[in-house]
């Protein structure tokens, strides 16, 4: 599609292509300090009541980065797979807070 | 395409078509074909137990029997008949309306039927391999667990067969919903149905998946000797419970939304109006949806959950009664001022009205939980569900069939006929339930085999059966019906009802590929936007070209009819690990098709410009 056009739109293409590359390295790189800081955490010797919210926190937004930088979700035309993910989180979320606060089983 | 065209190209041929088909319109046959004869099935087996039922002490069948067929009345009718029916509904008139040319995976949908046929036979085979499942269709644990003969095994597989059917059907449908709408047609102009469709996919999307993990559960204590609901070794019975109910109540939603969308369409057009309070409608639907999911609870009120759970799913409960509350009044107002035609489409629609709102009332009755106790598993509850599912699901499906036949099969139904298939069956619904609510009031439990003489429940029993002949009458009338319309009624034409939206512009039957050019939609009840303004037809929204087709495909038969043999080995290892072999070949079967279907490229084909030119001038 993208050689019937002319230069200049090429050129769109290839700066567009530039950033999206530069952000997957950036998340990239982010993600693997995220990993280390994770593990750094558990290997020394604080308090696990610190470091179990602290690697909730980095794996949720580790999950983050990997759905709208890896898995394109910031791009246009994924606003139906947002909504379907943000409905599904809202149930589970719901179900479990039931389980865990008003149902004795 | 007509049945009278296929029977020239031979018996085999006809056969290996609908085998092989991929395309959205027979497939809708064959749904039809299938979950009919599974209604039949499960009305003959309500038809057994309502004359077990006749009189006090009665000796009709046995206990065991009974049991079973209590179980196979529910289980068959819920997931064997209600839910391939509305997939016949969906296929026939989903892509249709949104201009579409076909689903969005033509291939997933023809496996996702097989699935669900298969899945269904499997069920049904237990009938004559040493009994059928007699746990109830809801096989609480531990009475599925220890339940003696392999009937329960044979729920298990054919329920997970039939389940991954339905959940390849739903993501098909969401995907097809989102995808594939005709240009200009926003969200806010899809028609009523393909909005509740979508709701509905939504649904079965996040549903299915907890019925799947408590049938494996359940495959794995009854089959591998696990211990998930085995209390002596530390295991619970009330996960089943909890796992059943989450998916199991979002799954009465799935059931009664789409047929929602067939009223609101009913309504409208032969009212002669648009929808009364669209975007209301549209908004009531998310919200049944939604709360669908914080409800699940209700059904186990009595299981000691304690007052707070019970109380707050008391009230979530009760609040689904007001988005179908805004649906009952828009529905009234809809017709309100209108050019009304009683069709029998429109009759169907009309009945349903008093009947649905009776069974909602009598829901918010079994909502409160501390009521609950007096009504729980008494005839009651058999009523109020019977009242939502045979007054709201049957009758819409019925409504639709009248209404979308001539799309499907190219001519009406026959009016006088439908109607006197609709009176016989719409008096002897209510003769038969409406008693049934006084019965549990008086302390009739349901499930049981055998009521015994001077506790008053003898006329109300009575009453309840002649009810049942009833209803078996008119679905016998309708069977009647279809067979002289297909034999003395003329062709229908493209839009005998005067419809409203999109699939009323294209011929009775539609061609293979639908439309010739993709229709441009200008807004809400895109064809009558057209009518309005003098115009015969659809503005197209593209130049006459090419259309690329899908290949038919044995694949998914052949795929599922591995799983078929599967399930049977499955069931049977326990006896004697010989069985196993079955499993192997049966897996073998269904991933080296999978494996064919991965290697072996299939681009389809493309009818030419110049065919289409040549056919038959319509749009």
């Amino acid at each position: 599609m993208a050689k019937d056009t002319n230069s200049t739109h090429n050129e769109f293409e290839k700066a567009e292509h530039k950033q999206e590359m530069q952000h997957q390295v950036i998340s990239f790189v982010m993600m693997i300090i995220f990993t280390i800081a994770a593990f750094a955490l558990v290997v020394s010797d604080v308090s696990k009541y610190f470091t179990i919210p602290i690697i909730l926190l980095l794996a949720v937004v580790q999950v983050v980065f990997q759905l709208y930088y890896f898995m394109h979700m910031k791009n246009k035309d994924h606003e139906m797979p947002a909504l379907m993910i943000y409905g599904g989180i809202a149930v589970a979320f719901m179900t479990i807070l039931t389980f865990t606060t008003i149902i004795w089983w | 395409m007509s049945t009278a065209v296929a029977q020239k190209k031979g018996f085999g041929a006809f056969m290996w078509d609908y085998l092989t088909t991929v395309d959205h319109k027979k497939i809708a046959h064959l749904y039809l074909v299938a979950g009919g004869l599974f209604f039949l099935l499960g009305g003959l087996e309500a038809m057994i137990i309502r004359i077990q039922l006749i009189k006090p002490d009665n000796e009709f069948i046995s206990a065991g029997l009974y049991n079973e067929m209590i179980t196979m009345h529910g289980t068959t009718m819920i997931f064997l008949a209600a839910m391939p029916l509305l997939f016949a509904l969906m296929n026939a008139v989903v892509p249709l309306q949104i201009g579409a040319r076909d689903v969005a995976f033509p291939f997933l949908n023809s496996l996702g039927f097989w699935l669900f046929f298969f899945g269904g036979l499997i069920l049904n085979f237990s009938w004559f391999m040493g009994g059928a499942p007699d746990a109830g269709w809801t096989a609480y644990a531990p009475l599925s667990t220890t339940s003696p003969t392999h009937g329960v095994d044979f729920y298990v597989m054919g329920l997970q067969i039939s389940g991954a059917g339905t959940l390849i059907g739903g993501i098909n449908f969401l995907v097809t919903i989102v995808n594939m709408r005709a240009p200009g047609m926003s969200y806010m102009r899809m028609p009523l149905f393909t909005w509740t469709v979508f709701v509905t996919s939504t649904l079965i999307l996040f549903a299915f998946p907890a019925l799947t993990v408590g049938l494996f559960l359940m495959m794995f204590d009854r089959m591998f000797g696990s211990v998930f609901f085995d209390v002596a070794s530390g295991g619970n019975v009330i996960i089943w419970e909890h796992l059943f109910w989450i998916f199991g109540h979002p799954e009465v939603y799935i059931l009664i939304l789409p047929v929602f969308g067939v009223f609101s369409e009913v309504f409208s057009t032969f009212s002669k109006k648009r929808l009364f309070g669209y975007s209301a409608m549209v908004f009531a639907t998310v919200l049944i949806g939604f709360l669908g999911f914080m409800v699940w609870a209700h059904h186990m009120f009595t299981t000691g959950m304690g007052p707070v759970a019970n109380s707050i799913f008391a009230v979530t409960t009760m609040a689904i009664a007001v988005p179908t509350g805004i649906k009952i009044f828009n529905w009234l107002f809809t017709m309100w001022g209108g050019t009304i035609r009683m069709t029998t489409a429109m009759l169907w629609s009309v009945a349903f009205i008093p009947t649905f709102t009776i069974g909602g009332m009598t829901g918010v009755m079994l909502a409160a939980a501390a009521a609950d106790y007096q009504y729980h598993d008494t005839y009651f509850v058999v009523a109020h569900f019977h009242y939502v599912i045979v007054g709201g699901v049957v009758f819409g499906i019925f409504a639709a069939l009248h209404y979308w036949w001539p799309k499907m099969f190219g001519k009406v139904l026959n009016e006088k006929l439908g109607k006197w298939a609709f009176w016989p069956f719409f008096i002897g619904f209510h003769l038969t339930f409406f008693i049934q609510h006084f019965l549990g009031l008086m302390g009739m439990p349901r499930r049981y085999w055998k009521f015994l003489d001077g506790q008053g429940l003898d006329t109300g029993n009575l009453i309840s059966t002649i009810g049942a002949f009833f209803m078996a009458l008119g679905v016998i009338i309708f069977l009647w019906n279809v067979i002289y319309t297909a034999m003395k009624e003329p062709k229908a034409s493209a839009d005998p009802f005067d419809g409203r939206t999109l699939e009323w512009s294209i011929p009775s039957p539609p061609p293979f590929y639908n439309f010739k050019q993709t229709p441009l939609v200008r807004g809400l009840d895109a064809l009558w936007i057209e009518k309005s303004e003098g115009k015969k037809a659809m503005t197209p929204a593209e130049p006459l070209g090419d259309i690329h087709m899908p290949y038919g495909s044995i694949i998914p038969f052949v795929m599922s009819f591995g799983l078929f043999i599967a399930g049977f080995g499955f069931i049977y290892q326990v006896d004697n690990p010989v069985w196993l072999s079955l499993v192997f070949i049966g897996m073998g079967i269904t991933l080296g098709s999978m494996f064919v279907r991965s290697v072996k490229d299939d681009l389809g084909y493309h009818i030419h410009k110049e065919d289409l030119e040549k056919g038959d001038g319509q749009v």
